[in-house]
């Protein structure tokens, strides 16, 4: 990957596509993210959960660049992209999509994923991951409901063609039908084999059905990194950080 | 209307003006320039979302440069606007290396800095430039060797008609490219562009300078027809007025900077015709009425008014 920093060490395992040693960031001199290590393996899915305020998209907009970096250190592939400002990490293979969906609104539906398109990524493929924007191409970023503002943001993402996927709540606010019908979405992305997802989700059941991995955050600290089965038997664990009891 | 309608259009109503109002063709040229102008206002803080009270700075620029290359180097026209341009853009690109770096009311500032002090720069050098007396000899040839500027001002009315042709069509292309759309996203949620790989601050000098270089096209276009530049090029009102003209007729669409100067500019001069004293309190009620019903420019008329009718129709049938 070019432009990226630091070339890799080489204790870092041939297919960790992404790693976090030591993070603490936050936004101007608040720290939010305390001491973070988290690594992530080519395909694998991740989910992230805890409560409001526990750091998970404050983790996903350090990786991405838009918090800040106060310590530490984030290699992509190997090589050091936390020097990089984010539309560079974009280009090195990053992708998020964001809580907030920042749909440009003064742009049609078409216009918000033509102005992504990156190398051979084509619309007909955004169409063809969700035909509803299809419908809905020529309607202006503000004419459209939540789910297909999601829908649109997932696929405007896409369209720069991510290696890491990192999904903050795609699924807030949504009827349980749409929140489905993207999880199936996810599933597919995940097979594909050319996708590496990070979930982060207040509907844990749902982030902990997809992933195959989950870490469980608290206080900008992570306090569990295991495989996502373990956590979803782990109700204790759920219960103290989560507030949430999956068998009830 | 469709955005490739509007030069066809535009082009129809200017043959109209020039057959109805053969002896106001020094005002309707200027009508023309200021819409050049206006279109670069446009491109910049309508599509860019870059808040500009300096695009004086270029048109100055590319007043004095094309002026200076007329009377010192070549007289040809089409020569003249391209070192407008290329002097309008150059100012635009380097003081945009700055001014794209800061955010808000500061590129406000310093936009408004940047033509006072050129103005300053142009009337102190006033061996080259000829000070606060202007900039006078210039003598332009004819435009393709074929048409000569007359006193009448019929070839100079032509020549800034295709001017602005091509420079509407010319950024109708650059706006629906994935440039364009892209300023639009920036405007919208420059955070958002970042995180999908757009390079925002080197998307951002980019239309500052080919807004710089159409602002200089306009100061070019200007200096040509007039055969004079003076400071007024670089004045801190021209820069308010191109702003209150877009304003007017709706930012974002290019086809608003074309009514917004037109609205503007025949009512400043029908209201100053009539009124040499008190003309300013018409534009300043037409601005007020505007901004307050019409927040998205004249433009947004059409649109407001087909929503009434259609609401109106369809509580008829409930």
């Amino acid at each position: 990957m070019p432009a990226c920093g630091n070339s890799t060490s080489g204790a870092v395992m041939a297919d960790t596509v992404l790693r976090l040693s030591g993070v603490t960031a936050g936004y101007g001199p608040t720290h939010i993210l305390r001491d973070v290590d988290l690594s992530l393996e080519k395909g694998e899915r991740l989910a992230v959960i805890g409560r409001n305020g526990a750091g998970k998209t404050t983790l996903l907009s350090t990786i991405m660049g838009i918090a800040r970096l106060h310590s530490g250190e984030i290699r992509l592939d190997g090589d050091r992209i936390d020097v990089l400002s984010s539309y560079r990490r974009n280009a090195a293979g990053l992708g998020l999509v964001p809580q907030t969906r920042d749909i440009f609104k003064s742009l049609s539906v078409e216009e918000n994923i033509l102005c992504a398109l990156r190398g051979d990524a084509t619309l007909e493929e955004a169409y063809a991951l969700f035909p509803r924007l299809k419908e809905r191409r020529s309607n202006g970023g503000a004419q459209l409901s939540g789910g297909e503002q999601q829908m649109l943001a997932i696929a405007r993402t896409l369209a720069t063609r991510p290696r890491v996927v990192l999904l903050d709540e795609p699924l807030e606010g949504l009827a349980p039908v749409i929140c489905e019908m993207l999880m199936r979405t996810f599933e597919d992305l995940a097979r594909d084999g050319r996708h590496t997802i990070v979930l982060v989700e207040q509907h844990a059941e749902a982030a902990l059905a997809f992933a195959d991995r989950a870490v469980l955050m608290s206080n900008g600290r992570i306090v569990h990194d295991g495989p996502a089965a373990d956590l979803r038997e782990n109700q204790d664990l759920l219960h103290r950080h989560v507030g949430l009891d999956l068998n009830s | 209307m469709r955005d490739h309608l509007v030069p066809i259009v535009m082009g129809l109503v200017a043959v109209g003006l020039f057959f109805a109002f053969p002896y106001d063709l020094a005002f309707l040229t200027r009508v023309l320039v200021t819409i050049v102008l206006v279109l670069s206002v446009d491109l910049v803080l309508g599509y860019a979302g870059i808040p500009t009270l300096g695009q004086a700075a270029m048109f100055g620029t590319g007043a004095y440069a094309a002026g200076l290359f007329a009377i010192h180097v070549w007289g040809d026209p089409l020569a003249g606007l391209v070192v407008g341009a290329v002097a309008g853009a150059a100012i635009a690109l380097v003081s945009g290396l700055v001014l794209m770096r800061t955010r808000g009311l500061t590129v406000i500032m310093l936009t408004i800095a940047v033509a006072a002090i050129l103005h300053e720069i142009a009337n102190r050098a006033r061996d080259l430039t000829g000070g606060a007396d202007g900039l006078r000899g210039i003598r332009m040839q004819p435009v393709l060797g074929l048409w000569e500027f007359d006193f009448i001002g019929r070839t100079g009315y032509w020549y800034a008609l295709v001017v602005v042709i091509v420079v509407y069509v010319g950024l109708s292309i650059l706006t629906r490219s994935s440039f364009g759309l892209g300023l639009r996203g920036i405007h919208d949620s420059p955070e958002r562009m970042r995180a999908i790989g757009a390079p925002v601050y080197w998307r951002l000098v980019t239309a500052y300078t080919i807004g710089g270089g159409i602002a200089g096209i306009a100061g070019a276009l200007n200096a040509q027809i007039t055969q004079l530049v003076s400071l007024e090029g670089f004045a801190f009102s021209l820069s308010a007025e191109a702003l209150i003209m877009l304003i007017l007729g709706g930012t974002g669409r290019l086809v608003g900077a074309v009514i917004g100067v037109a609205l503007f500019m025949t009512v400043h001069h029908f209201a100053a015709a009539n009124d040499p004293f008190n003309w300013l309190f018409v534009i300043g009620a037409m601005v007020l009425v505007v901004v307050f019903f019409l927040p998205q420019g004249i433009i947004s008329l059409p649109g407001i008014l087909l929503r009434h009718l259609r609401g109106g129709r369809d509580a008829d049938r409930a």
